[in-house]
């Protein structure tokens, strides 16, 4: 595993596959109720959350505790890039934490890029702004791999705030380094421009994007899409553009529904939807559990902390 | 009297006597000129200096980022005599007193000169004209609101016509903020990045909006930093027309494309934003066919703090006076696009024309402001280096060729590479 996880742009194939194979262990673990690891025993992981985050964050500190690692929560927020505390004030804090991972959510494209350059700790990118989500997009695929037993070949359509979504882009990066194809729809205000490059397939409507998929991709729509103008109005999205167990009847025999939540239900996708048993949106967080003690895991291997303990 | 020795103009060598501040002659014998006070140019190529009509000196208000004495050294090592320092200073060149104050300034530091520009609108706010007259009085050679473009269309049309009146020049910072509450162009490798777009058509609007408001008014109007393709092809059209529309672009545009962006280096952020290879080709063309004018740094220094920091909250602006001219030779007359001769155009006689600068020629009974180039030196570029405080650029170890050697300004040796480097 190298130095660190900033987004699935940078990773090989291998490196992914990596990743995903010791998530499968991690899950065992889970699926067994063993939650007391030892895998990342001495070693520190430091949560710099600069955005708010109740299901990533609760995800890597359970990840860290079953691990065995230790906590460390330095109190960061939305309030101290207002108040334009300096991130680099913020890196000095962290390099007197040996052995440490640090974890950074932050509402701007490329501060866990920064960072990283910065200080000899490991970082994995929580989510940064627009740009990337790792860590979700590495539970994406493992969610796919353990229904269908594969990534390579299947055809995954990611729909709805395509231009705000670092989910989005993590997903086109991964899905098609493994060999998936990718379709993607969502209304012209919430398309960047330029997407067509990222070798996804752009698809005029959603039902050309449901159309034989395997697996259909809801992403949030934010209710301050609306007020800023993007569309006109939540009922006419959700009639026009919503996922609905109607338009799933176009997707490929065992298709799937994913979400990366919160889920909108009745904006971006219909409660019918989210609740059905093609839904794997509850799956999803118990993989993104073993994804990210995978991630940690790997990141302890290189540390060799068990010599620490003598 | 004094003497330019050896030195090559338009590619013959050959010797320029001064004598006080202008050029009165130039001659290829000067056996039996003796006892005369000279610098030995060592055959090297001497072009007017270079005239920046676009520069950020920031003093007042700013000096963390540059302040007059560090800009003006920095313009002579660019092989600048002149600069046109913005007006969005702390206050605001919006009055007289400002803009004595700056005047007064240069002449104790006494490198370049400096020729300042008032801004538009009372405090660069968009609402009501500032004294123009009175700070055309005081030394002001054109006005302008850069970097906050006036957004209310009637106030550029009134600001257009008394600044005619004045025979003031209004240069245009064109950008339709509406438009641009991004951090990058708008495209691919911004939408790569994650990085919110600026839609180039925040720049394209307002450069239509001018030139429509010059044609109807039959006044003059300056277009600041040309970044787009269709910026240029609305400048040509307009030329065509007969319409009085000037532009500029910057060595950035000319040289960088938004795929520096990628690694999220905010020395690569910049207002108008860096674009795409075709506009980089645009602008190029346009600086072959005559569209654009001429070729200014938009020089805007910033600290290692503000610029070391996450992308969306750094500031715009990229250092460019010590970098220019090389970035600018390799590109355009190294590669073989363009002579020296008309880079040299481009980056003095030009934007004298423009604000109408005694400045950009050589010629008998005209100001001594030259600057003396190394064609053939080839280095890299390295900011740590520069006497400006901004080091502030996305250009870093670029290999380029052609430096400036030396700058003299009103016949005074007021940089040589040569002796400053042996201190």
């Amino acid at each position: 595993m190298r130095k660190d996880l900033l987004g699935l742009e940078d990773l090989s194939r291998e490196e992914i596959e990596e990743i995903l194979n010791q998530a499968e262990i991690m899950r065992e673990h889970l699926d067994k109720g063993e939650i007391n690891l030892d895998y990342a025993k001495g070693l520190s992981v430091v949560n710099l959350f600069y955005e708010n985050s109740t299901r990533t964050r609760t995800s890597f500190e359970n990840a860290t505790k079953f691990l065995g690692a230790n906590q460390v929560n330095i109190a960061v927020g939305n309030s101290s890039v207002a108040k334009g505390e300096s991130m680099y004030d913020t890196v000095r804090t962290l390099e007197s934490i040996k052995n440490s991972i640090v974890v950074i959510r932050h509402s701007m494209a490329g501060a866990p890029q920064y960072i990283a350059k910065k200080v000899d700790a490991h970082v994995i990118n929580a989510g940064d702004g627009q740009h990337e989500h790792p860590t979700q997009a590495l539970l994406d695929m493992l969610t796919m791999r353990r229904y269908f037993g594969r990534i390579n070949g299947l055809t995954v359509a990611i729909i709805g705030d395509i231009k705000y979504s670092r989910v989005a882009r993590s997903n086109i990066f991964g899905l098609l380094k493994m060999g998936a194809k990718v379709k993607l729809f969502g209304i012209k205000t919430l398309m960047p421009k330029g997407i067509d490059e990222m070798g996804a397939i752009v698809c005029d409507s959603i039902e050309e994007a449901i159309q034989g998929s395997d697996v259909v991709m809801g992403l949030r729509i934010q209710l301050e899409r609306q007020t800023s103008g993007q569309f006109p109005t939540v009922k006419e999205y959700f009639a026009e553009y919503g996922i609905t167990l109607d338009r799933m009847k176009l997707a490929s025999d065992n298709a799937i529904i994913m979400h990366p939540a919160p889920v909108n239900r009745g904006v971006e996708i219909s409660g019918e939807a989210v609740d059905c048993d093609k839904s794997m949106i509850f799956e999803q967080v118990t993989n993104g559990l073993a994804v990210r003690m995978a991630i940690i895991k790997l990141m302890a291997e290189g540390e060799d902390v068990s010599n620490q303990e003598c | 009297m004094f003497l330019i020795k050896n030195v090559k103009v338009n590619g013959e060598i050959a010797n320029i006597i001064l004598s006080g501040n202008k050029v009165s002659g130039i001659v290829k014998d000067v056996e039996k000129i003796t006892d005369v006070p000279s610098f030995d140019a060592q055959g090297r190529v001497i072009i007017p200096a270079f005239v920046d009509i676009h520069t950020h000196l920031r003093e007042p208000g700013f000096e963390s980022k540059e302040e007059i004495a560090t800009g003006l050294k920095a313009a002579v090592a660019g092989g600048y005599s002149a600069v046109c320092p913005m007006p969005n200073t702390n206050p605001v060149t919006d009055n007289k007193y400002i803009v004595s104050y700056i005047k007064t300034r240069a002449k104790e530091v006494n490198l370049a000169r400096v020729y300042p520009i008032g801004a538009i609108s009372k405090g660069l706010k968009g609402e009501e004209l500032a004294e123009m007259a009175s700070m055309k009085n005081a030394g002001a050679v054109a006005v302008s609101d850069d970097g906050m473009p006036v957004t209310n269309s009637n106030l550029m049309r009134k600001a257009m016509e008394y600044a005619d009146g004045l025979g003031l020049k209004v240069i245009s910072h064109s950008e339709d903020k509406s438009l641009a509450e991004g951090h990058a162009n708008e495209g691919a490798n911004a939408t790569r990045a994650g990085i919110e777009g600026i839609s180039r058509v925040a720049e394209e609007a307002m450069v239509a909006r001018e030139i429509l408001l010059a044609d109807s008014l039959n006044t003059s109007v300056h277009i600041a930093h040309v970044s787009t393709a269709n910026s240029v092809d609305l400048v040509r059209w307009a030329k065509a027309k007969g319409i009085k529309v000037t532009c500029e672009t910057c060595p950035h545009y000319i040289v960088g494309t938004d795929e520096l962006i990628l690694g999220y280096d905010c020395n690569a952020k910049v207002n108008p934003p860096l674009r795409e290879e075709n506009d980089r080709q645009a602008i190029i063309a346009g600086l072959l066919d005559g569209t654009i004018d001429a070729i200014a740094t938009d020089h805007a220094p910033h600290t290692k703090a503000e610029k070391d920091r996450e992308f969306a909250l750094a500031p715009n602006g990229i250092s460019g006076l010590e970098s220019a001219f090389s970035l600018c030779y390799t590109a355009l007359v190294e590669s073989g696009l363009m002579s020296l001769c008309r880079l040299s155009e481009l980056m003095s006689k030009n934007p004298s024309k423009i604000l109408n600068l005694p400045c950009g020629e050589i010629a008998e009974g005209g100001l001594a402001d030259f600057v003396i180039i190394d064609i053939d030196n080839e280095y890299e570029i390295d900011s740590s280096k520069w006497y400006s405080k901004g080091k502030n650029t996305p250009f870093n170890g670029y290999r380029v060729k052609g430096q400036v050697m030396t700058t003299i300004v009103d016949g005074n040796v007021v940089f040589n590479r040569e002796s400053e480097e042996r201190k």
